[in-house]
């Protein structure tokens, strides 16, 4: 079972065009930065390098920003769930992933290996991530 | 080979002073940019809110078409209706129920009520046509599986009605109210995303925290059907009989628990001492998934005309309610029952235990209501 329903989603020439352009731009800025140094005008190239490496790296951030906000826009997260067991006469417990059909106080075919009675589902739940709990309990 | 003009750069060179062509470039530039947001700052916002309501909506659209696609694929696997039943899901997806009449409040509870019931048997009735073959549970399952994706639908279209006509209009205000209640919207949207997925797989959510609790009161004692949907067993707690109820599980139910409630102190001829209503409640931000509190009157939610029922009959016969809720937020109680919440349970029997000790005397009647919907949890 998939924890996230996502959807594939192409780029269009136009997005691919709109995110090249600033990569193409930061290229030529550095490409003529190194052309400068060659001829030995270092003032005039290292200021061209700056600017190609600033625009290169504002370029690169700004396409992984953009992947991440779509990826984030186009997905659904779901937990997975756990399935308690229980044996009624002993209390042994015995937790599984939750399987099609599992309901609280269901009487299952598993049997408890200590004295062999049937168990019964006693609790079905998600567990929240660390770090979203320690968010929550991180207030004032 | 490329080549540039070699540019003598220094701080100096970006102000315009005499022939210094960079620097007037860099002034000609500043001052376009000024009058450029002085005339245009509110439209350039206004756009900048635009594509942020813009990126929400495709991930609304997102999830109501995940949630279409999963009620179709649902229907035919547990249907195993012949043809196709995408038509008929369609149609659903765009039912709506009109409220009564509010102008002459009086009876407008029974108008509603009957609304309800009216809505209901229809979309159960809808569901058995989609999905013949479907047992009661799966019936039940699938019918609150479409209410998901029937309220992605229509949150989908609200927020895209604003955003058009905010668009149209070039109306900032429209926009920017879109905008600043968005986040709730989505956390909404996003609940219901997940509630779709635990009514498919018959999960429990966390609106079930108050059914779990009288399914736990009532296991190993007899269980009656009494009112549409709703199970009692009498328990025998601390020397009192306990009228334990809850909706009839472990299909997607909340039944009628406030019909039910009345029917007992009926039947009791008012001879009930305490009556106690547990349920999921809302938390405020900050407080803990799982915490419990107690306090006075009747813990039902939904269109209230279940609550009606229990503060008519409990006035008439002077029988005192109590309520204890489990602390959850909107997404918690639609979504699969978190472990905090399972947790607290044993918590609520042991207040329960001790309110009765309490309040009542041995030999007394109280009810115990486990309000909620009761999907994934049995009795």
């Amino acid at each position: 079972m998939s924890n996230t329903a996502s959807l594939s989603k192409k780029a269009s020439p136009f997005q691919v065009a709109v995110f090249l352009v600033p990569l193409l731009f930061a290229l030529v800025l550095i490409y003529f930065g190194v052309t400068e140094y060659v001829v030995g005008r270092a003032d005039s190239g290292s200021f061209w390098l700056t600017l190609g490496m600033v625009t290169l790296v504002f370029s690169v951030y700004w396409i992984y920003q953009t992947r991440k906000r779509i990826l984030k826009l186009m997905s659904v997260e779901m937990q997975p769930l756990s399935t308690t067991l229980q044996c009624r006469k002993c209390g042994l417990k015995n937790v599984r992933e939750f399987q099609r059909g599992d309901f609280v106080f269901k009487q299952t075919d598993q049997a408890c290996p200590k004295d062999n009675e049937k168990m019964m589902i006693s609790a079905i739940y998600r567990e929240v991530k660390e770090k979203e709990k320690g968010r929550e309990e991180a207030n004032p | 080979m490329l080549t540039l003009p070699t540019l003598p750069i220094t701080a100096q060179g970006i102000f315009p002073t005499g022939d210094n062509v960079l620097g007037w470039v860099f002034q000609i530039i500043f001052l376009g940019i000024f009058v450029v947001f002085m005339f245009y700052g509110q439209r350039i916002q206004m756009m900048i809110m635009v594509r942020e309501v813009e990126g929400s909506l495709y991930k609304l659209k997102f999830m109501r078409d995940e949630a279409r696609k999963t009620a179709i694929n649902n229907i035919k696997e547990l249907g195993k209706l012949e043809g196709d039943p995408t038509a008929q899901i369609d149609r659903f997806l765009e039912y709506f129920a009109i409220s009564p009449v509010e102008l002459d409040p009086s009876g407008v509870i029974w108008r509603l009520e009957h609304l309800l019931d009216v809505r209901d048997v229809r979309f159960k009735d809808d569901v058995k046509l989609m999905a013949p073959k479907a047992d009661e549970t799966q019936i039940n399952n699938l019918e609150n599986m479409l209410e998901a994706a029937l309220a992605l639908n229509i949150i989908y279209k609200v927020i895209r009605h604003y955003y058009l006509l905010g668009k149209k209009t070039l109306s900032l205000y429209i926009i920017m109210q879109l905008q600043m209640i968005l986040p709730l919207i989505m956390r909404e949207a996003e609940a219901y995303a997940s509630a779709q997925k635990a009514f498919t797989l018959g999960q429990p959510i966390g609106d079930g925290a108050g059914a779990l609790v009288a399914a736990k009161l009532m296991q190993n004692h007899e269980k009656t059907k009494v009112e549409k949907d709703v199970v009692v067993a009498q328990v025998p707690i601390e020397g009192r009989t306990a009228y334990v109820l809850k909706a009839e599980g472990p299909g997607g139910n909340v039944g009628k628990p406030g019909e039910a409630i009345k029917q007992i102190i009926e039947q009791n001829e008012g001879r009930v001492s305490l009556a106690i209503v547990i349920d999921a409640g809302l938390k405020l931000e900050g407080e803990r998934t799982g915490e419990v509190a107690e306090g006075i009157g009747v813990a039902i939610g939904g269109p209230e005309v279940e609550k009606y029922k229990v503060e008519e009959a409990a006035l008439k016969h002077k029988v005192p309610v109590n309520a204890i809720i489990i602390k959850e937020d909107v997404g918690d109680a639609v979504s699969p029952m978190r472990k905090e919440i399972v947790d607290a349970i044993d918590n609520v029997i042991d207040r329960v235990k001790r309110i009765i000790l309490e309040r009542t005397k041995a030999g007394d009647s109280v009810i115990i209501a486990g309000i909620g919907n009761t999907i994934g949890i049995g009795q």
